[in-house]
């Protein structure tokens, strides 16, 4: 197995969908590759880091109240016309 | 206006169905933000993400009759705002996309990488360090070209699963995983400067 070869199997390694085989071949590969355990732990960290940047927002304010009475006009227009 | 009422998921239904006005209020008024919260991410103009949650909001209500019960309101709504974004997308005259080719990782003819491969240390302790860590990891998502940025929102962000994103996208399980895939090498490669280390 090559870097290459490794990387393209860290999608389904990461969420669990490698067969037996295939995951001994790349646990292998990683414990003989500095460079490519690097990369899935980075690769890991990318998914954590992106959820923990969006989650982590500050609670969403309240809908714009000019929006509210748009959206509700809007529905009592469409319950008259149907 | 209306004083809005606290009703539990199926006893709002009914009253929705029934055409209760005070009914109607309570739903925008209480799912309304989220819902322009994830517009928000999946359109960079605040004014598409308004009329994103606008649409579906005229959309959930004209489509009552489908809301099954089987989910929660919250989790109806959500797909229904996500769609309502995509509509908004494609609906939209952009540019050409960029390519996501200079961000994705090199290989030598052997297989091995061609870069070094630093391993990530930064533990961002500090508040501080943290707050500016998470706003570039933000900065680096919304510059992700944008069929790219809206399948890593839509599987790891809002978390759908990738039949429903798939069909979403109108696109097959198997081009979602691979887009997923590059999507995450490329916010990985533009993360690099933020968190490796050079000296690991």
């Amino acid at each position: 197995m090559t870097c290459r070869d490794a990387t393209e199997l860290i999608a389904d390694y990461v969420e669990g969908h490698l067969p037996f085989r295939r995951r001994l071949s790349l646990r292998l590969h990683l414990a003989l590759c500095r460079s490519c355990r690097n990369y899935f732990d980075s690769y890991r960290k990318t998914i954590q880091a992106s959820r923990r940047a969006l989650d982590e927002q500050p609670s969403p304010a309240p809908l714009p109240e000019d929006l509210i009475q748009k959206i509700l006009a809007e529905r009592s227009r469409d319950q008259r016309m149907n | 206006m209306q004083e809005t009422i606290a009703l539990g998921d199926s006893a709002l239904v009914t009253a929705l169905r029934a055409g209760d006005d005070a009914a109607f209020e309570t739903v925008v008024r209480d799912y309304g933000a989220r819902m322009l919260a994830v517009a928000e991410r999946l359109l960079s103009q605040h004014e598409d993400a308004r009329d994103a949650v606008q649409e579906a909001f005229l959309l959930a209500f004209r489509s009552l009759d489908s809301f099954d019960g089987r989910s929660q309101l919250s989790t109806w709504l959500h797909r229904i705002v996500v769609n309502a974004s995509l509509m908004k997308l494609r609906s939209k005259r952009r540019r050409p996309e960029q390519s996501i080719e200079d961000l994705l990782p090199r290989f030598q003819a052997d297989g091995h990488h061609a870069n070094r491969i630093s391993r990530w240390g930064r533990s961002g302790s500090e508040t501080a360090e943290q707050n500016e860590a998470q706003t570039l990891v933000r900065e680096k998502i919304a510059s992700l070209p944008e069929s790219y940025r809206i399948v890593l929102l839509l599987r790891d962000i809002e978390e759908l699963d990738a039949e429903t994103v798939a069909q979403m996208l109108e696109i097959t399980t198997g081009a979602l995983k691979v887009r997923l895939h590059r999507a995450r090498q490329a916010l990985r490669t533009l993360l690099d400067p933020i968190f490796g280390n050079p000296f690991r």
